[in-house]
């Protein structure tokens, strides 16, 4: 039987202090835990080594993350200081304000919502206002530019996504992902709808910039596109965010279709974490591999490819579940 | 001829300019584009040169030809060895000195891997400009080789002072030519799969093919030489058609196309790596023994009163060297025809009315070393 952990404490404030204190050193850690993954990952990919300081390297991130502490936070003459100081908390705040949805384990659970999968949606929007702020904040055409292509991709891609998950409430006929977890108990959901997924982890990599998909700090074009202006922490909160973005986005794929904490002989978590590190290996797989795609492919490829694929989908699985 | 109309009028439209570069990752150098845009799209590229200007030709007027020596190779530091090279050979026909045989071969040798180390740091960055970071490490890892191969020779990486007038500054052994064969025999194979990593992939045809066509009227008009004019469909090459040295002896295709964009520049580059393997291995096994530098040099280089121009093919186009000699050991003046500037020099007219990213695509296609732009 499922608890949820914020129904464990009487007092309401300090329940969700303690969700958001879990939640951020879970993301911290995390994020430093990717970047070294990523390094090393790369590495590989690369016949390199990759960082070599501490035990296999462990050591470059909390030095990197030291570095970023201690760097001064410029802001640029002439730049927006408001929405350039709120940008990177927006960017990365979604993914906090989300990641208390998950259910994990199978008995423990920060909050289960009945509809989890509109909030998802409609939260992890804002990220795309986040990044647009930076950009016209830092007062630099090539951070406009890289907002402007944001945003673009953002909203072309919400859309394909969205309509991967459909097929999946329709399934269930729930939005809870708790729900959704236990209905998959006999078989995960990429058996039935395999070009949902395929279409969501597309859609998810353009939805967190990362290459193929990542125009909008196409380094090569825009130097470093929407935080070409940030230093120090203010950057580190936009590379914490992609990564925590990656993990969410993950995440919600291993709920929605790998069958979340589902797994033989091992305890629940592991198997759900074991999931979401393969999905997000094969993320990382993406980005050294693949060239970047131009900004009008890139949009030609949602609405052309993408969104008809999804919508044939959702027709299909309409069809059979009536059917059926 | 190119993808979209160009607005006659830009004030009609809210547009505005971006300065690709001094210092850009995608200009590869020190240089500035100003790019005058409406959103993505180029309405106008405007090339910004001079800020690595070394005075090279200035600087050939105040040195002996014989101090001159080290310079040619930082003209452009990527084809180093065939500028140094190329140096020494355009002061010998001026003053007719004889190269021994083997001089000529070691020559044709280090020329040619030169040639496959430049190709590769094009393949490269190129890649890594269209966003692709994993080919960059490959390709640097095979070029790492060829640099010690010639390093083991010339005790130099990069810019190389290895020939003399008269033949090259050192002998090789044994070890070199096995080295050198091992490399040919290995790179062949490498050579296959950077076409499956590269060629093959969606992606990258999605973002070459089509894009940045060098229009037939170009090539006069802007004097495109090397691999930009070949994927054009010309068959041009200094080596083939003027031989200098002894390229007449040896035999290997010039490889074209008739596309003329990117992606034909990337097939045509990809095939000359394989051209210059041929080479190589011809070489090596009929590498005669003998001196590796003449004899009977002058102690004094001073060519006789006049005019001399002589072209050799550089991993970019040709590159020509015009002597006018006063009859004393100062040139009187030393021209350096460098392909890149004439490349860099049709820009405004490739990229209008292609896309922002297709402009990096473009630059990193044609190959520009910015030195040699500036000289």
């Amino acid at each position: 039987m499922k608890t949820d952990i914020i129904q464990l404490f009487e007092n309401p404030y300090l329940a969700l202090g303690v969700s958001i204190a879990v939640i951020m050193a879970y993301l911290s850690v995390n994020a430093i835990m990717l970047i070294w993954l990523e390094r090393k990952l790369s590495a590989r990919i690369q016949r390199r080594i990759g960082p070599q300081r501490g035990p296999f390297g462990l050591m470059q991130q909390i030095f990197d993350m030291g570095k970023l502490l201690s760097k001064e936070l410029l802001t640029p003459k002439h730049a927006n200081k408001l929405l350039y100081v709120i940008a990177p908390i927006l960017v990365f705040a979604p993914v906090v304000a989300l990641s208390s949805l998950f259910p994990i384990t199978s008995t423990y659970i920060f909050h289960d919502f009945n509809i989890a999968i509109v909030l998802i949606l409609a939260i992890s929007g804002i990220n795309v206002i986040g990044i647009f702020l930076a950009g016209w904040g830092s007062n630099n055409k090539y951070a406009l530019l890289g907002a402007v292509r944001s945003v673009a991709q953002n909203i072309s891609y919400e859309i394909p996504l969205i309509l991967s998950v459909i097929p999946i409430v329709m399934i269930t006929r729930t939005m809870s992902l708790y729900d959704i977890t236990l209905a998959q108990e006999t078989y995960p959901f990429i058996l039935v709808q395999p070009i949902a997924l395929i279409i969501f982890i597309i859609s998810a990599t353009a939805e967190t910039n990362r290459a193929p998909f990542d125009i909008p700090e196409a380094e090569s074009e825009l130097v470093a596109g929407f935080h070409t202006e940030y230093s120090g922490m203010r950057f580190g909160l936009f590379f914490f965010a992609e990564y925590s973005n990656m993990i969410f986005a993950c995440a919600l794929a291993t709920v929605l279709f790998l069958g979340g904490w589902h797994g033989p002989f091992l305890p629940d978590a592991v198997w759900f974490f074991i999931k979401v590190y393969a999905l997000i290996v094969l993320m990382m797989w993406f980005r050294w591999t693949f060239p970047r795609l131009r900004f009008d492919q890139l949009m030609k490829f949602a609405w052309v490819v993408l969104v008809p694929l999804s919508l044939i989908n959702l027709l299909i699985t309409t069809l059979v579940l009536k059917i059926v | 001829m190119n993808r979209f109309e160009v607005e006659q009028d830009p004030k009609s439209r809210d547009t505005y300019y971006l300065n690709m570069g001094p210092q850009h990752p995608s200009t590869h150098g020190v240089m500035r584009i100003k790019l005058h845009l409406d959103g993505e799209r180029i309405i106008s590229a405007e090339p910004i040169i001079g800020y690595g200007h070394r005075a090279h030709e200035k600087m050939a007027e105040n040195r002996d030809y014989i101090q001159f020596l080290p310079n040619p190779s930082r003209v452009d530091y990527l084809g180093g060895m065939i500028y140094n090279i190329g140096y020494c050979q355009a002061v010998e026909r001026a003053m007719n000195i004889e190269v021994p045989e083997r001089a000529e071969y070691i020559r044709i040798i280090c020329n040619e891997l030169n040639r496959i180390s430049s190709h590769l740091l094009w393949l490269g960055t190129f890649l890594m400009d269209l966003g692709a970071f994993t080919p960059f490490l490959y390709a640097f890892d095979d070029r790492e080789k060829i640099l010690d191969i010639l390093d083991r020779i010339t005790g130099s990486r990069l810019t190389y002072c290895y020939a003399r007038f008269g033949g090259v500054i050192l002998d090789i052994d044994d070890v070199f030519l096995d080295n050198v064969s091992n490399f040919c025999t290995y790179f062949v194979e490498r050579l296959k799969e950077y076409e499956k990593l590269v060629i093959g992939n969606v992606i990258f045809r999605e973002r070459t093919i089509g894009v940045g066509i060098f229009a037939p009227d170009l090539a006069q008009k802007y004097a495109i030489t090397g691999p930009c004019l070949r994927a054009m469909g010309h068959v041009h090459d200094v080596r083939k058609d003027e031989p200098y040295g002894i390229y007449d002896r040896f035999d290997f295709d010039v490889p074209t196309q008739t596309e003329g964009d990117c992606f034909a520049r990337t097939l045509v580059r990809v095939e000359e790596m394989r051209q210059s393997i041929r080479i190589i291995e011809q070489a090596v096994s009929d590498m005669p023994d003998g001196l590796f530098l003449a004899a009977r040099v002058p102690k004094r280089i001073r060519p006789p009163e006049g005019d001399y121009y002589f072209c050799v093919e550089s991993p970019r186009g040709s590159f020509g060297m015009y002597i006018a000699s006063d009859g004393s050991d100062i040139p009187f003046r030393l021209k350096l025809r460098t392909p890149s500037f004439s490349h860099i020099s049709a820009m405004p007219a490739v990229m209008a009315g292609t896309m922002l990213a297709d402009a990096v695509a473009i630059l990193g296609s044609i190959d520009i070393v910015v030195p040699e732009i500036d000289r």
